[in-house]
């Protein structure tokens, strides 16, 4: 897998998906409280990307 | 039946230690082992996933158990923490990972990470198997 993008998706998901579970109870809020979890992963790593695209590699 | 359907039942002293040994062997075979479904199967399900990609993906399985090296150390400890899927991986020959390759570095990340769920995921048991949790 050589997609950065699909690397943090599939990241993203899994580990919110053990976090869900392991935090909530019923389904209904196991899945708002997951995808809630996975946009927080996703958006936090879009924002600390570019936060640090001025500095040099 | 829903794992929130099931109430927190009475602590079972006999099943708390082989809850957590099977947890730790095999993601979600603790919650397997103590009848919750569901769990165990997301658990076995997204772990087992985030292991296999890393592996896929090139990571390191290397045994270390010094102390010269701290933080070899705690990555050797976070990837045992996978339990038999780790050294199952290791037996197959795919203890070495490739330095060289673009993923190396997600690869160790995803099989660090699953370990480290599973130390999660065994309390989660424990928690479960005491009757502090349904």
């Amino acid at each position: 897998m050589r997609s950065h993008l699909l690397t943090l998706l599939a990241f993203s998901v899994l580990v919110s998906t053990v976090f869900a579970t392991l935090l909530r109870d019923e389904p209904k809020e196991r899945l708002r409280f997951g995808l809630y979890a996975v946009g927080a992963f996703v958006l936090s790593t879009l924002l600390l990307g570019w936060l640090m695209n001025p500095f040099p590699s | 039946m829903s794992d929130s359907q099931v109430r927190a039942r009475p602590a079972d002293a006999a099943r708390v230690l082989p809850a957590c040994i099977f947890a730790w062997l095999l993601p979600g075979a603790g919650h397997l082992y103590l009848g919750r479904r569901g769990k165990g199967l997301i658990f076995l399900g997204a772990i087992g996933a985030l292991f296999l990609l890393g592996v896929a993906m090139d990571s390191r399985l290397q045994l270390y158990l010094g102390f010269e090296d701290p933080l070899a150390l705690l990555f050797s400890l976070a990837q045992m923490a996978m339990g038999a899927p780790y050294f199952a991986a290791r037996a197959l020959g795919f203890e070495a990972g490739k330095v060289t390759s673009v993923t190396y570095e997600y690869g160790n990340t995803f099989t660090a990470v699953a370990g480290l769920l599973n130390i999660l995921v065994i309390l989660d048991a424990l928690d479960t198997a005491r009757g502090y949790k349904g």
